[in-house]
């Protein structure tokens, strides 16, 4: 049909979100997937799963020492226990920051990461610059990230695949010894748990809370 | 003492930037809880496009990780015989069609 009235037509999105709504068309009349499944993945992704579910984890570890026994020997089926699970039938692997080994977690082939616990990966994650730098570098991309640590601390690279995701599991922060699990949920972030940072001060996160009041 | 946020203190952005990459990842999602291929399947051929666009002179900031993820996807459905690029490309210009002959303000359907 010929469209000769410009205003009577509505602006078609980009080519590549018709690639992709295409792609969805074809694949819902092939009955391969579920409308309603599509929605329901992007609303769990969006709002229901992100780097709180780690910090819940790590809260539970630092306050919970039979927990983090569990945490330590079968990361998969401890996280399982708080309800997250993957969806992949990944296994997840916690690996514990002391005072004398630092870990950090990337994904040189691709960008896994482990979505149950810390939802989607930030850009600069999947960034090549990333993904090589942090395995022949560490110590400098670490300090990029503000994270100056001392000369005589080994750094660890662990690299995820399909089937082994890591979680890294911050050391807990000093003057927190009074602190609840739901307290200790607020010194923990995404980056800590990638291991690119170390978990927040409790004077930071004063800073932090009164500006925000 | 107010009452603690849930959320950890983060000044992470959208997890996606336009509505088509959320629409990219879900099907992958659901195309592999549907069994047409395994994780790892997935991940081969991510990596394998991630390394092709690198080739081809992208950057790789992290900024075109969808497009990779949606090539890859096409990829995919091409080699497990779910959808052939024709298809995709007569199934997109349909769409375009629609589009174009929908008043605006109305909803866009295949006709």
């Amino acid at each position: 049909m010929p469209h000769d009235h410009d205003h009577e037509h509505t602006e078609p999105p980009s080519d590549i979100a018709l690639r992709v709504k295409a792609l969805e068309t074809l694949l819902i009349d092939k009955g391969l997937v579920d409308p309603s499944a599509l929605d329901e993945i992007i609303e769990t992704y969006e709002h229901k799963v992100g780097p709180r579910n780690g910090a819940h984890v790590v809260a539970r570890a630092w306050s919970d020492p039979k927990f983090k026994k569990q945490l330590m020997e079968d990361a998969t089926a401890a996280v399982d226990s708080l309800g997250y699970s993957g969806r992949q039938g990944e296994h997840l692997q916690v690996v514990e920051n002391t005072s004398a080994l630092h870990n950090v977690v990337v994904c040189t082939l691709c960008s896994c990461y482990p979505w149950t616990v810390l939802g989607l990966p930030p850009a600069w994650y999947k960034s090549a610059p990333y993904r090589s730098r942090v395995v022949s570098e560490p110590r400098s991309v670490l300090a990029e990230f503000g994270t100056e640590l001392a000369e005589e601390m080994s750094i660890r690279v662990w690299d995820s695949t399909s089937e082994m995701r890591y979680l890294v599991l911050p050391m807990r922060p000093e003057g927190t010894e009074d602190w609840t699990e739901e307290q200790l949920q607020q010194l923990v972030t995404r980056n800590s748990m990638i291991g690119v940072e170390l978990a927040k001060s409790p004077n930071n996160l004063d800073a932090t809370v009164e500006g925000k009041d | 003492m107010k009452k603690l946020p849930l959320q950890p203190f983060d000044d992470d952005g959208p997890v996606f930037n336009e509505p088509w990459e959320a629409q990219a990842f879900a099907l992958v999602l659901a195309l592999h809880e549907a069994e047409q291929f395994t994780w790892d399947e997935w991940a081969r051929m991510l990596n394998e496009e991630i390394v092709r666009a690198q080739k081809n002179g992208d950057p790789d900031l992290g900024n075109t990780y969808y497009q990779h993820w949606l090539n890859a996807l096409e990829k995919i459905t091409l080699v497990k015989n779910i959808s052939s690029n024709s298809e995709i490309h007569a199934k997109a210009e349909q769409w375009r069609h629609a589009y174009l002959s929908t008043p605006h303000g109305e909803p866009v359907e295949l006709g």
